[in-house]
Protein backbone atom coordinates (compact mmCIF):
# COMPACT_ATOMS: atom_id res chain seq x y z
CA UNK A 1 0.00 0.00 0.00
CA UNK A 2 1.25 3.52 -1.03
CA UNK A 3 1.18 6.33 0.76
CA UNK A 4 -1.01 9.11 -0.58
CA UNK A 5 2.24 11.25 -2.14
CA UNK A 6 3.05 14.55 -0.28
CA UNK A 7 1.63 13.50 3.10
CA UNK A 8 3.91 13.05 5.49
CA UNK A 9 3.81 9.58 7.38
CA UNK A 10 2.73 9.40 10.90
CA UNK A 11 5.46 8.04 13.32
CA UNK A 12 4.84 6.22 16.40
CA UNK A 13 6.96 7.75 19.45
CA UNK A 14 9.29 4.82 19.10
CA UNK A 15 10.62 5.29 16.12
CA UNK A 16 13.55 6.15 16.54
CA UNK A 17 14.22 3.68 18.91
CA UNK A 18 13.34 1.30 16.19
CA UNK A 19 15.79 2.64 14.14
CA UNK A 20 18.35 2.31 16.54
CA UNK A 21 17.81 -1.40 16.62
CA UNK A 22 18.68 -1.29 13.62
CA UNK A 23 14.84 -2.10 11.98
CA UNK A 24 14.40 -1.71 8.67
CA UNK A 25 10.84 0.78 8.28
CA UNK A 26 8.13 0.48 5.82
CA UNK A 27 4.80 2.42 5.21
CA UNK A 28 2.38 1.00 6.46
CA UNK A 29 -1.63 2.16 6.40
CA UNK A 30 0.27 6.07 6.59
CA UNK A 31 2.69 4.93 9.24
CA UNK A 32 6.18 4.25 9.34
CA UNK A 33 6.96 1.31 11.01
CA UNK A 34 9.99 -1.43 11.52
CA UNK A 35 8.91 -4.35 9.41
CA UNK A 36 11.99 -6.10 10.76
CA UNK A 37 14.75 -6.04 13.18
CA UNK A 38 17.40 -9.05 13.25
CA UNK A 39 14.80 -10.80 10.26
CA UNK A 40 11.39 -11.96 10.09
CA UNK A 41 12.14 -15.78 10.40
CA UNK A 42 14.40 -15.35 13.81
CA UNK A 43 11.46 -13.02 15.19
CA UNK A 44 8.41 -15.12 13.97
CA UNK A 45 10.60 -18.46 15.64
CA UNK A 46 10.91 -16.09 19.06
CA UNK A 47 7.43 -15.82 19.28
CA UNK A 48 6.31 -19.00 18.80
CA UNK A 49 8.92 -20.30 21.14
CA UNK A 50 9.47 -17.50 23.73
CA UNK A 51 8.15 -13.99 23.25
CA UNK A 52 8.23 -10.97 20.56
CA UNK A 53 7.48 -7.42 21.31
CA UNK A 54 5.79 -5.21 18.49
CA UNK A 55 5.16 -1.76 18.64
CA UNK A 56 1.31 -1.52 17.77
CA UNK A 57 0.93 1.98 18.34
CA UNK A 58 -0.28 3.10 14.97
CA UNK A 59 -3.71 0.93 15.52
CA UNK A 60 -6.33 3.21 16.67
CA UNK A 61 -8.97 3.58 19.62
CA UNK A 62 -12.44 4.71 19.74
CA UNK A 63 -14.13 5.39 22.84
CA UNK A 64 -17.77 4.72 22.60
CA UNK A 65 -19.59 6.14 26.01
CA UNK A 66 -23.10 7.39 27.85
CA UNK A 67 -26.03 5.90 28.17
CA UNK A 68 -26.51 5.43 24.75
CA UNK A 69 -22.91 3.62 24.24
CA UNK A 70 -24.31 -0.06 23.97
CA UNK A 71 -27.24 0.80 21.27
CA UNK A 72 -24.98 2.30 19.15
CA UNK A 73 -22.91 -0.59 18.97
CA UNK A 74 -25.22 -3.05 18.89
CA UNK A 75 -26.50 -1.20 15.61
CA UNK A 76 -22.83 -0.76 14.07
CA UNK A 77 -20.88 -4.22 14.91
CA UNK A 78 -22.19 -7.38 14.02
CA UNK A 79 -21.23 -9.39 17.24
CA UNK A 80 -23.79 -9.28 20.29
CA UNK A 81 -21.99 -6.51 22.73
CA UNK A 82 -25.01 -6.84 25.13
CA UNK A 83 -22.77 -10.21 26.05
CA UNK A 84 -19.73 -8.27 26.84
CA UNK A 85 -19.11 -8.33 30.93
CA UNK A 86 -17.20 -5.62 32.69
CA UNK A 87 -13.55 -5.76 31.24
CA UNK A 88 -14.40 -8.45 28.50
CA UNK A 89 -12.94 -8.20 25.45
CA UNK A 90 -14.98 -9.21 21.60
CA UNK A 91 -13.67 -9.80 18.33
CA UNK A 92 -16.24 -8.06 16.20
CA UNK A 93 -16.74 -5.59 12.99
CA UNK A 94 -18.08 -2.17 12.20
CA UNK A 95 -20.35 -2.90 9.30
CA UNK A 96 -21.67 -1.46 6.26
CA UNK A 97 -25.13 -2.13 4.62
CA UNK A 98 -24.18 -4.34 2.33
CA UNK A 99 -23.07 -7.11 4.94
CA UNK A 100 -19.85 -6.39 4.53
CA UNK A 101 -17.00 -4.56 6.94
CA UNK A 102 -15.43 -1.34 7.04
CA UNK A 103 -13.06 -2.92 9.45
CA UNK A 104 -12.74 -5.67 11.58
CA UNK A 105 -12.35 -4.50 15.34
CA UNK A 106 -12.06 -5.52 19.64
CA UNK A 107 -14.40 -4.28 21.18
CA UNK A 108 -14.19 -3.26 24.96
CA UNK A 109 -16.43 -3.04 27.55
CA UNK A 110 -15.57 -0.65 30.37
CA UNK A 111 -18.99 -1.37 31.63
CA UNK A 112 -22.79 -0.83 30.72
CA UNK A 113 -22.07 2.79 29.43
CA UNK A 114 -18.15 2.48 28.23
CA UNK A 115 -16.49 0.60 25.53
CA UNK A 116 -13.54 1.51 23.63
CA UNK A 117 -12.92 -0.23 20.16
CA UNK A 118 -9.28 -0.81 18.62
CA UNK A 119 -9.10 -0.85 14.92
CA UNK A 120 -6.64 -0.94 12.20
CA UNK A 121 -4.49 2.15 11.74
CA UNK A 122 -5.25 2.85 7.96
CA UNK A 123 -8.71 2.44 8.78
CA UNK A 124 -9.68 4.82 12.09
CA UNK A 125 -10.59 8.13 10.18
CA UNK A 126 -12.67 6.11 8.17
CA UNK A 127 -14.11 3.88 11.18
CA UNK A 128 -14.66 7.37 13.54
CA UNK A 129 -16.31 9.14 10.62
CA UNK A 130 -18.66 6.22 9.89
CA UNK A 131 -19.59 5.66 13.77
CA UNK A 132 -20.79 9.36 13.93
CA UNK A 133 -22.23 9.21 10.66
CA UNK A 134 -24.27 6.71 11.97
CA UNK A 135 -25.01 7.74 15.58
CA UNK A 136 -28.33 8.80 15.67
CA UNK A 137 -28.98 7.28 19.42
CA UNK A 138 -26.55 9.93 20.55
CA UNK A 139 -23.88 8.01 22.08
CA UNK A 140 -20.64 10.04 23.08
CA UNK A 141 -17.48 9.54 21.14
CA UNK A 142 -14.10 9.88 20.80
CA UNK A 143 -11.20 9.62 19.04
CA UNK A 144 -8.60 8.83 21.21
CA UNK A 145 -5.90 7.14 18.96
CA UNK A 146 -3.44 10.13 19.51
CA UNK A 147 -3.54 9.66 23.17
CA UNK A 148 -2.55 5.94 23.23
CA UNK A 149 0.56 3.37 22.74
CA UNK A 150 -0.04 0.23 22.37
CA UNK A 151 2.44 -2.80 22.50
CA UNK A 152 1.57 -6.29 22.17
CA UNK A 153 3.77 -8.67 23.91
CA UNK A 154 3.35 -12.06 22.51
CA UNK A 155 4.31 -15.90 22.95
CA UNK A 156 4.64 -18.99 25.48
CA UNK A 157 6.79 -16.62 27.84
CA UNK A 158 4.84 -13.50 27.72
CA UNK A 159 3.15 -14.06 30.83
CA UNK A 160 6.20 -14.69 32.95
CA UNK A 161 7.74 -11.29 31.76
CA UNK A 162 4.98 -9.19 32.42
CA UNK A 163 4.41 -10.74 35.60
CA UNK A 164 8.26 -8.76 36.15
CA UNK A 165 6.83 -5.67 35.60
CA UNK A 166 3.54 -5.42 37.33
CA UNK A 167 2.46 -6.07 40.63
CA UNK A 168 -1.11 -6.55 39.43
CA UNK A 169 -1.71 -10.92 39.06
CA UNK A 170 -2.59 -11.27 35.31
CA UNK A 171 -2.72 -15.30 35.53
CA UNK A 172 -5.96 -15.66 36.18
CA UNK A 173 -6.74 -12.93 33.81
CA UNK A 174 -8.18 -15.08 30.88
CA UNK A 175 -7.94 -14.85 27.00
CA UNK A 176 -10.15 -11.84 25.89
CA UNK A 177 -10.31 -10.43 29.18
CA UNK A 178 -8.80 -7.16 30.29
CA UNK A 179 -7.76 -5.18 33.62
CA UNK A 180 -6.40 -2.03 34.52
CA UNK A 181 -2.96 -2.67 35.32
CA UNK A 182 0.73 -0.54 36.04
CA UNK A 183 2.84 -1.97 34.12
CA UNK A 184 6.71 -0.80 33.93
CA UNK A 185 5.58 1.67 36.66
CA UNK A 186 2.69 2.96 33.77
CA UNK A 187 -0.91 3.08 34.73
CA UNK A 188 -2.56 1.50 31.13
CA UNK A 189 -4.88 -1.30 29.85
CA UNK A 190 -3.69 -5.02 29.93
CA UNK A 191 -5.42 -6.94 27.91
CA UNK A 192 -5.09 -11.06 27.00
CA UNK A 193 -5.15 -10.26 23.39
CA UNK A 194 -3.08 -10.91 20.02
CA UNK A 195 -2.75 -11.24 16.57
CA UNK A 196 -0.03 -14.28 16.30
CA UNK A 197 -1.68 -17.20 17.52
CA UNK A 198 -0.27 -17.07 21.02
CA UNK A 199 -1.19 -16.29 24.67
CA UNK A 200 -0.02 -12.79 25.47
CA UNK A 201 -0.86 -9.12 25.99
CA UNK A 202 -1.84 -6.03 24.39
CA UNK A 203 -1.07 -3.06 27.01
CA UNK A 204 -2.62 0.53 26.05
CA UNK A 205 -0.87 3.67 27.72
CA UNK A 206 -0.26 6.98 27.55
CA UNK A 207 1.77 7.33 24.52
CA UNK A 208 4.22 9.87 26.31
CA UNK A 209 5.34 7.29 28.20
CA UNK A 210 5.97 4.88 25.46
CA UNK A 211 10.11 4.72 25.38
CA UNK A 212 9.80 3.91 29.14
CA UNK A 213 7.60 0.57 28.85
CA UNK A 214 9.09 -0.39 25.72
CA UNK A 215 12.60 -0.48 26.81
CA UNK A 216 11.56 -1.87 30.69
CA UNK A 217 10.20 -4.97 28.86
CA UNK A 218 12.76 -5.66 27.00
CA UNK A 219 15.13 -5.44 29.67
CA UNK A 220 12.67 -7.65 31.64
CA UNK A 221 12.33 -10.07 28.85
CA UNK A 222 15.69 -10.53 28.07
CA UNK A 223 16.10 -14.14 29.85
CA UNK A 224 13.25 -15.37 28.46
CA UNK A 225 14.64 -14.60 25.17
CA UNK A 226 12.08 -11.68 24.16
CA UNK A 227 12.94 -10.13 20.99
CA UNK A 228 11.65 -7.13 19.36
CA UNK A 229 9.16 -7.97 16.13
CA UNK A 230 8.37 -5.98 13.64
CA UNK A 231 5.45 -6.15 11.44
CA UNK A 232 6.53 -8.48 8.55
CA UNK A 233 6.60 -11.53 11.41
CA UNK A 234 3.45 -10.02 12.98
CA UNK A 235 2.03 -10.81 9.42
CA UNK A 236 3.30 -14.18 8.50
CA UNK A 237 2.33 -15.28 12.07
CA UNK A 238 -1.21 -13.78 12.01
CA UNK A 239 -1.21 -15.95 8.46
CA UNK A 240 0.14 -19.13 10.31
CA UNK A 241 -2.84 -18.73 12.95
CA UNK A 242 -5.39 -18.18 10.03
CA UNK A 243 -6.80 -14.42 11.21
CA UNK A 244 -7.37 -12.12 8.60
CA UNK A 245 -5.81 -8.71 7.74
CA UNK A 246 -8.26 -6.22 6.34
CA UNK A 247 -7.43 -4.99 2.78
CA UNK A 248 -6.79 -8.75 2.04
CA UNK A 249 -9.04 -11.32 3.90
CA UNK A 250 -11.80 -8.64 4.29
CA UNK A 251 -12.76 -5.15 2.46
CA UNK A 252 -16.43 -3.84 1.27
CA UNK A 253 -17.12 -6.42 -1.05
CA UNK A 254 -16.61 -9.52 0.82
CA UNK A 255 -19.05 -10.39 3.07
CA UNK A 256 -18.31 -11.76 6.91
CA UNK A 257 -19.74 -15.35 6.33
CA UNK A 258 -17.65 -15.38 2.91
CA UNK A 259 -14.62 -14.81 5.20
CA UNK A 260 -15.68 -16.99 7.48
CA UNK A 261 -16.73 -14.88 10.15
CA UNK A 262 -20.36 -16.44 10.93
CA UNK A 263 -18.93 -17.14 14.01
CA UNK A 264 -18.92 -13.28 15.13
CA UNK A 265 -22.16 -12.45 13.22
CA UNK A 266 -25.01 -12.63 15.36
CA UNK A 267 -28.36 -12.22 13.52
CA UNK A 268 -30.78 -13.30 16.57
CA UNK A 269 -29.65 -10.09 18.67
CA UNK A 270 -32.24 -7.51 16.32
CA UNK A 271 -31.55 -5.15 13.73
CA UNK A 272 -27.97 -3.91 13.23
CA UNK A 273 -26.35 -2.43 9.68
CA UNK A 274 -25.81 -4.89 6.95
CA UNK A 275 -28.09 -7.69 8.82
CA UNK A 276 -30.73 -8.02 5.85
CA UNK A 277 -27.83 -8.23 3.28
CA UNK A 278 -26.39 -11.26 5.83
CA UNK A 279 -29.51 -12.39 6.20
CA UNK A 280 -30.26 -12.50 2.27
CA UNK A 281 -27.26 -13.96 1.53
CA UNK A 282 -27.68 -16.99 4.27
CA UNK A 283 -30.73 -17.93 2.48
CA UNK A 284 -29.45 -17.40 -1.34
CA UNK A 285 -25.50 -18.78 -0.37
CA UNK A 286 -22.58 -17.09 -0.41
CA UNK A 287 -20.74 -15.97 -4.05
CA UNK A 288 -17.20 -17.27 -2.68
CA UNK A 289 -15.56 -18.39 0.29
CA UNK A 290 -12.27 -18.16 2.05
CA UNK A 291 -10.00 -21.33 2.34
CA UNK A 292 -6.35 -21.95 3.39
CA UNK A 293 -3.99 -23.86 0.69
CA UNK A 294 -0.43 -25.12 0.91
CA UNK A 295 2.01 -24.84 -2.06
CA UNK A 296 2.28 -28.61 -4.01
CA UNK A 297 4.92 -27.33 -6.27
CA UNK A 298 7.65 -24.89 -5.88
CA UNK A 299 6.60 -20.89 -5.50
CA UNK A 300 5.29 -18.99 -2.93
CA UNK A 301 2.01 -17.53 -4.06
CA UNK A 302 1.51 -13.98 -3.22
CA UNK A 303 -1.04 -12.02 -2.37
CA UNK A 304 -3.59 -10.99 -5.05
CA UNK A 305 -2.36 -13.83 -7.32
CA UNK A 306 -4.82 -15.89 -9.55
CA UNK A 307 -6.10 -19.06 -8.64
CA UNK A 308 -7.33 -21.94 -11.31
CA UNK A 309 -9.23 -25.06 -10.70
CA UNK A 310 -9.31 -27.29 -13.19
CA UNK A 311 -7.74 -25.09 -15.73
CA UNK A 312 -11.21 -22.19 -14.94
CA UNK A 313 -9.72 -19.31 -13.20
CA UNK A 314 -11.43 -19.48 -10.20
CA UNK A 315 -10.22 -16.61 -7.57
CA UNK A 316 -7.39 -15.13 -5.90
CA UNK A 317 -5.14 -15.51 -2.90
CA UNK A 318 -5.68 -13.04 -0.60
CA UNK A 319 -2.44 -13.62 1.45
CA UNK A 320 0.27 -15.78 0.58
CA UNK A 321 3.68 -16.55 2.29
CA UNK A 322 6.38 -18.53 3.37
CA UNK A 323 5.28 -19.62 6.56
CA UNK A 324 8.60 -19.44 8.90
CA UNK A 325 7.33 -22.14 11.62
CA UNK A 326 5.61 -24.72 9.75
CA UNK A 327 8.48 -23.86 7.03
CA UNK A 328 5.49 -24.62 4.25
CA UNK A 329 4.21 -21.38 1.38
CA UNK A 330 0.77 -21.44 2.22
CA UNK A 331 -2.00 -18.87 1.72
CA UNK A 332 -5.46 -17.99 1.93
CA UNK A 333 -7.57 -17.85 -1.20
CA UNK A 334 -11.69 -16.79 -2.37
CA UNK A 335 -12.59 -19.80 -4.36
CA UNK A 336 -16.14 -20.82 -5.14
CA UNK A 337 -17.78 -22.28 -2.36
CA UNK A 338 -18.80 -25.20 -4.24
CA UNK A 339 -15.04 -25.79 -4.89
CA UNK A 340 -14.07 -25.34 -1.53
CA UNK A 341 -13.61 -28.22 0.01
CA UNK A 342 -10.32 -29.73 2.06
CA UNK A 343 -7.78 -31.98 -0.11
CA UNK A 344 -9.04 -30.40 -3.59
CA UNK A 345 -6.29 -29.26 -6.07
CA UNK A 346 -5.73 -25.96 -6.83
CA UNK A 347 -3.47 -23.78 -9.08
CA UNK A 348 -1.92 -20.59 -7.85
CA UNK A 349 -0.49 -18.78 -11.29
CA UNK A 350 2.94 -17.47 -9.94
CA UNK A 351 4.37 -15.18 -12.64
CA UNK A 352 2.64 -16.74 -15.85
CA UNK A 353 3.44 -20.55 -14.65
CA UNK A 354 0.78 -22.57 -13.28
CA UNK A 355 1.76 -24.43 -9.17
CA UNK A 356 0.09 -26.90 -7.75
CA UNK A 357 -1.59 -26.23 -4.05
CA UNK A 358 -4.18 -27.87 -2.02
CA UNK A 359 -6.66 -26.98 0.54
CA UNK A 360 -6.20 -27.18 3.63
CA UNK A 361 -7.89 -26.70 7.21
CA UNK A 362 -7.93 -23.47 8.58
CA UNK A 363 -5.95 -22.70 10.67
CA UNK A 364 -2.91 -23.68 9.27
CA UNK A 365 -1.11 -23.49 12.94
CA UNK A 366 -2.56 -24.15 16.19
CA UNK A 367 -0.94 -23.64 19.87
CA UNK A 368 -0.51 -26.55 22.03
CA UNK A 369 -1.87 -25.58 25.50
CA UNK B 1 33.33 -5.41 1.90
CA UNK B 2 33.10 -6.00 -2.17
CA UNK B 3 35.48 -8.05 -3.88
CA UNK B 4 37.70 -6.29 -6.37
CA UNK B 5 37.96 -8.75 -8.51
CA UNK B 6 33.88 -8.92 -9.00
CA UNK B 7 32.20 -6.15 -11.46
CA UNK B 8 28.63 -4.76 -10.20
CA UNK B 9 25.77 -3.74 -11.95
CA UNK B 10 22.94 -1.02 -10.97
CA UNK B 11 20.11 -4.01 -10.34
CA UNK B 12 23.02 -4.98 -7.17
CA UNK B 13 24.13 -8.46 -9.16
CA UNK B 14 27.80 -8.88 -9.16
CA UNK B 15 29.70 -11.35 -11.81
CA UNK B 16 33.20 -12.83 -11.88
CA UNK B 17 35.07 -13.34 -14.99
CA UNK B 18 37.47 -16.10 -15.39
CA UNK B 19 38.27 -16.08 -19.51
CA UNK B 20 35.14 -16.94 -21.15
CA UNK B 21 32.92 -18.09 -17.73
CA UNK B 22 31.09 -15.38 -15.79
CA UNK B 23 29.81 -16.37 -12.68
CA UNK B 24 27.08 -14.65 -11.21
CA UNK B 25 25.17 -13.39 -7.47
CA UNK B 26 23.62 -10.70 -5.96
CA UNK B 27 25.32 -8.22 -3.68
CA UNK B 28 25.30 -8.35 0.04
CA UNK B 29 23.56 -4.79 -0.29
CA UNK B 30 20.65 -6.29 -2.32
CA UNK B 31 20.82 -9.97 0.19
CA UNK B 32 19.78 -6.98 2.65
CA UNK B 33 17.31 -5.56 1.58
CA UNK B 34 15.86 -8.47 0.77
CA UNK B 35 16.27 -9.97 4.22
CA UNK B 36 15.24 -13.31 5.03
CA UNK B 37 15.98 -15.23 1.51
CA UNK B 38 13.27 -18.28 1.33
CA UNK B 39 13.54 -19.09 -2.86
CA UNK B 40 15.31 -18.84 -5.58
CA UNK B 41 14.16 -19.92 -8.94
CA UNK B 42 17.14 -20.14 -11.68
CA UNK B 43 17.11 -20.97 -15.16
CA UNK B 44 18.18 -24.08 -16.12
CA UNK B 45 22.15 -25.24 -17.52
CA UNK B 46 21.81 -24.82 -21.86
CA UNK B 47 19.41 -21.94 -21.33
CA UNK B 48 20.47 -18.40 -22.32
CA UNK B 49 20.62 -15.18 -20.81
CA UNK B 50 20.68 -11.32 -21.95
CA UNK B 51 22.57 -8.39 -20.49
CA UNK B 52 20.27 -6.20 -18.63
CA UNK B 53 16.95 -8.90 -18.86
CA UNK B 54 15.42 -10.93 -16.04
CA UNK B 55 16.58 -14.68 -15.60
CA UNK B 56 15.26 -15.47 -12.24
CA UNK B 57 13.80 -14.37 -9.14
CA UNK B 58 14.59 -14.52 -5.70
CA UNK B 59 11.91 -14.20 -2.60
CA UNK B 60 12.50 -13.24 0.78
CA UNK B 61 9.70 -13.56 3.25
CA UNK B 62 8.68 -10.67 2.55
CA UNK B 63 9.05 -9.61 -0.79
CA UNK B 64 9.49 -10.85 -4.93
CA UNK B 65 12.78 -9.36 -6.68
CA UNK B 66 13.87 -10.25 -9.93
CA UNK B 67 17.39 -11.00 -10.96
CA UNK B 68 19.36 -9.34 -13.97
CA UNK B 69 22.29 -10.40 -15.82
CA UNK B 70 24.93 -8.53 -15.89
CA UNK B 71 26.22 -9.92 -19.24
CA UNK B 72 24.85 -12.35 -22.29
CA UNK B 73 25.78 -15.84 -22.04
CA UNK B 74 24.59 -19.59 -22.41
CA UNK B 75 24.30 -21.14 -18.53
CA UNK B 76 26.95 -23.72 -18.04
CA UNK B 77 25.93 -24.35 -14.54
CA UNK B 78 23.53 -23.31 -11.40
CA UNK B 79 24.40 -23.50 -8.23
CA UNK B 80 22.51 -26.68 -6.61
CA UNK B 81 22.80 -26.17 -2.75
CA UNK B 82 20.14 -22.96 -3.34
CA UNK B 83 17.06 -24.79 -3.86
CA UNK B 84 17.30 -26.47 -0.65
CA UNK B 85 19.24 -23.84 1.19
CA UNK B 86 18.20 -20.46 -0.02
CA UNK B 87 19.30 -18.43 2.95
CA UNK B 88 22.82 -19.38 1.74
CA UNK B 89 22.03 -16.14 0.07
CA UNK B 90 21.82 -14.15 2.90
CA UNK B 91 24.56 -15.87 4.15
CA UNK B 92 27.61 -15.59 1.85
CA UNK B 93 26.45 -14.13 -1.34
CA UNK B 94 29.87 -13.10 -2.85
CA UNK B 95 31.02 -17.07 -2.40
CA UNK B 96 29.03 -20.05 -1.67
CA UNK B 97 25.89 -18.32 -2.62
CA UNK B 98 26.99 -17.83 -6.26
CA UNK B 99 23.31 -18.50 -8.88
CA UNK B 100 24.64 -19.49 -11.95
CA UNK B 101 27.48 -19.80 -14.31
CA UNK B 102 27.47 -18.69 -17.81
CA UNK B 103 29.71 -18.46 -21.10
CA UNK B 104 29.95 -15.19 -22.18
CA UNK B 105 28.68 -14.61 -25.86
CA UNK B 106 29.51 -10.82 -26.05
CA UNK B 107 32.53 -10.08 -23.64
CA UNK B 108 32.86 -6.07 -24.10
CA UNK B 109 29.60 -6.12 -22.26
CA UNK B 110 31.60 -5.92 -19.15
CA UNK B 111 32.93 -2.59 -20.07
CA UNK B 112 29.75 -1.47 -18.89
CA UNK B 113 29.48 -2.80 -15.74
CA UNK B 114 30.80 -0.97 -12.57
CA UNK B 115 33.91 -1.98 -10.63
CA UNK B 116 33.67 -2.36 -6.88
CA UNK B 117 34.88 1.09 -6.08
CA UNK B 118 32.33 2.50 -8.57
CA UNK B 119 29.39 0.15 -6.71
CA UNK B 120 30.35 1.25 -3.23
CA UNK B 121 30.00 5.31 -4.80
CA UNK B 122 26.85 4.11 -6.53
CA UNK B 123 25.38 2.44 -2.94
CA UNK B 124 26.56 5.81 -1.14
CA UNK B 125 24.64 7.80 -3.68
CA UNK B 126 21.36 5.67 -3.67
CA UNK B 127 21.42 5.69 0.74
CA UNK B 128 21.44 9.75 0.59
CA UNK B 129 18.84 10.17 -2.35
Amino acid sequence: MAAPTGVALKRTALNSLHKALGAKMVEFGGWEMPVEYSGIIQEHLAVRQAAGLFDVSHMGEIEVSGPRALPLLQYITCNDASRLKDFQAQYSALMLPKGSAIDDCVVHRWGEDHYFLCVNAANTERDFDWIVQHNAVGAELRNVSAEYAQLALQGPRALEIISKVTPTSVAGLEYYWFCRARCCDVEGILARTGYTGEDGFEFYFPVAESAKVWNTLLEAGRPEGLVPAGLGARNTLRLEAGYPLYGHELDEDTSLFEANLGWIVKLEKGEFMGRDALVEQRARGIRKKLVGFEMRDRGIARDGYAVYIEGKAAGHVASGSYAPFLKKNIGMAYIPPSLAKVGREIEVEIRGKMAGAQVVPLPFYRRTK
Amino acid sequence: MYPQEFLYTKEHEWIRVDEQIGTIGITDHAQKELGDIVYVELPKSGEHVAAGESFGTVESVKAVSEIYAPVSGEVTAVNPKLQNNPETLNSDPHGEGWLIQIRLSERSEIEKLMTADEYEAYLQKEKST
